[in-house]
């Protein structure tokens, strides 16, 4: 190299490589709620795995005298108004709320990612089109309309996971448009685009890893949510009658809510306290991926 | 539109860019704001041009508009690069430094990852950068230090011309330094032609070989470094020389200052777009564009676009 130049600087020793992910996990774990959270819903996802194999009484068979306490007779949650066991509804019903939580959200995610990105990338009459449609989606009112869903089609397991789907998808389609708008002009997405990316690699392998953060976030948050929502199709009736679910146990139970309290309130409970935890995960996500509190 | 000649590393004639606006005018045709209005330049194998003048002069869009419009030529594409003018913005903060320098080799079809690992090292050391960096994230390094991997990606595939846009603007002045005598010196280990946009004419004096004056979208005079900045013809080139602060400036009685408004680009043009706010604007000036013309009297290649160019010319000479 030529003599008259001096290209090295002086620098501290380089910082160590560290993943952004690894990054994100530091935060997290440093916020105790979302840690407690992570450990509660852990144990409620092991139970909903492992619960009804370990303990394999039938939640629909009548085992007991109807209304028997907690505690009494051998059944730790008691029976409800047929005489079922408590325990054994809350197991198995555990496994159908978190697997409609986790299909629903991730199916809005993927509805919600599509819209918004092809809106957000494209701009233009593809924007206008794909985001009208969203806000179509969003005045709905989402129960009734999954209500008529529900009734059209009928109340089927996939059928009611495919309602709460196609109603809570617009906030993923808003929250990712934005997030593209905003990348899409920042210049290392020309410097692809001028390096010759075409423009599915821009999208999905430039652009998106970095708007993945909020909408992770809205995600966990919406895992949330379908839950809630489908405890409320169930408490209505508009749930699989097949299957139990934490909502489904509270409907058929709601009318003994003076006489035998507990079997509302235990399911009502697993929903509560599993909706918090989801929340409190999302909001250390959120803590985690903003790289505005990070401490660089 | 782009193309290159036997000695050219890249000769751009008539380039026009407009961008659409809302609504129509008079004759119900859409409007539109011409931000780079036919514009015309070559660059000489191994040379630099200058493209200088205030933000919003489209110098940026002239020369991403001649980058994109060779990029569109696969061919053309590996051999024109761009270094960008915000490091902070330009390097995906979800890669590793060497991802980043590998992704135009990727897009080139050059798969052979050996080889794309070889020249990653050469380019980390070309510019600067020590081999156990090359595993760090952008946000791990200073800004000067990521202008340099903005640079090793650009050299990745080995182009012959790369479009410096702003490249040292954005840092503060003693890494300016450094990252410009990086890019001279990488211009002669791998014969480089640069297409160099800045505002500062310091910088632009120091690299430059070539200098274009642009203003609202045209070319105001175009000419070999030496002779520009030894007598700049036009009126707006003289502006932009005395608005450098220098210490004898401070001393010197102010020079009247350039005011007036600015053109509205949506309107089509009549004259001269500098007449607003031209000291030695006449009649003609509003009513017709001065073309670009060899000026008179000068040493090399100098060229012009002011209808006063001789009465100027003699006056800056006398």
């Amino acid at each position: 190299m030529a003599g008259d130049l001096k290209i090295s600087e002086p620098e501290p020793q380089a910082p160590r490589a560290q993943h952004p992910f690894r990054e994100v996990l530091q935060m997290f774990v440093g916020n105790r709620a979302a840690v407690v959270a992570s450990v509660i819903l852990m144990l409620i996802v092991l139970a909903a795995v492992f619960g009804p194999i370990l303990y394999p009484t039938d939640p629909f068979e009548m085992v007991w005298a109807p209304f028997t306490p907690p505690g009494t007779d051998g059944f730790i949650l008691g029976t409800d108004y047929l005489g079922r066991d408590m325990l054994s509804g809350l197991l198995n019903g555990g496994r159908v709320s978190l697997t409609i939580g986790l299909v629903a959200a991730l199916m809005s995610v993927f509805i919600g990612i599509s819209f918004g990105a092809l809106a957000g990338f494209y701009r233009g009459v593809v924007e206008e089109v794909l985001m009208r449609i969203t806000e179509f989606f969003q005045v709905l009112p989402t129960l009734l309309f999954s209500m008529v869903i529900v009734a059209l089609f009928g109340a089927s397991l996939t059928v009611v996971t495919i309602a709460i789907g196609i109603v809570s998808w617009t906030a993923v389609a808003r929250i990712t448009r934005a997030e593209f708008l905003r990348i899409r002009e920042l210049e290392y997405v020309t410097a692809s685009r001028a390096a010759g990316a075409s423009n599915m690699v821009l999208m999905t392998r430039v652009i998106l890893p970095n708007a993945l953060p909020p909408i992770i976030v809205q995600a966990a948050l919406m895992v949330g949510s379908a839950i809630l929502f489908e405890a409320g199709l169930a408490f209505l009736g508009l749930s699989d009658p097949n299957v139990v679910s934490w909502g489904q146990i509270i409907g058929s139970n709601r009318t003994y809510i003076l006489d035998a309290s507990f079997t509302v309130t235990i399911p009502g409970l697993a929903i509560f306290v599993t909706v918090l935890s989801i929340s409190l995960i999302g909001d250390g996500l959120n803590d985690a991926l903003n790289p505005k509190l990070r401490r660089r | 539109m782009a193309g290159q000649g036997p000695d050219h590393a890249l000769a751009v004639e008539n380039l026009s860019v407009a961008y659409p606006l809302k609504g129509r005018d008079k004759s119900g045709a859409r409007r539109r704001l011409l931000a780079v209005d036919d514009v015309s330049f070559a660059i000489r194998r191994g040379t630099t041009l200058g493209i200088v003048g205030e933000s919003g002069s489209g110098k940026t869009t002239a020369a991403m508009a001649a980058a994109l419009d060779a990029a569109a030529l696969r061919r053309a594409r590996q051999r024109v690069q761009i270094i960008f003018q915000d490091p902070y913005s330009s390097l995906n903060p979800r890669l590793r430094a060497a991802e980043i320098v590998r992704e135009p080799m990727l897009h080139a079809g050059r798969t052979n990852r050996a080889e794309q690992d070889r020249v990653i090292d050469e380019l980390f050391e070309a510019v600067g950068l020590r081999p156990e960096q090359k595993s760090l994230f952008p946000h791990q390094f200073s800004g000067g230090q990521r202008q340099r991997i903005g640079i090793a990606r650009a050299l990745s595939t080995r182009p012959s011309l790369i479009i410096c846009d702003e490249p040292v603007s954005a840092l503060d002045v003693a890494v300016q330094a450094q990252i410009l005598n990086l890019l001279k010196s990488l211009q002669r280990q791998f014969d480089l032609t640069y297409l160099f946009i800045s505002h500062d004419l310091g910088v632009v004096q120091h690299m430059c070989d070539e200098v274009a004056v642009m203003y609202m979208g045209k070319f105001m005079e175009q000419a070999e470094r030496d002779s520009f900045f030894a007598a700049p013809r036009h009126p707006y080139s003289r502006a932009l020389l005395d608005a450098v602060p220098t210490i004898e400036a401070a001393a010197r009685p102010r020079p009247p200052l350039v005011d007036g408004a600015i053109p509205d680009l949506s309107e089509p043009q009549t004259g001269c777009r500098f007449a607003s706010r031209c000291p030695h604007a006449m009649p003609r000036c509003e009513n017709e564009v001065p073309l670009l013309a060899d000026a008179t009297g000068a040493a090399g290649h100098h060229r012009l676009a002011c209808h006063l160019a001789d009465e100027i010319g003699s006056a800056a000479s006398g």
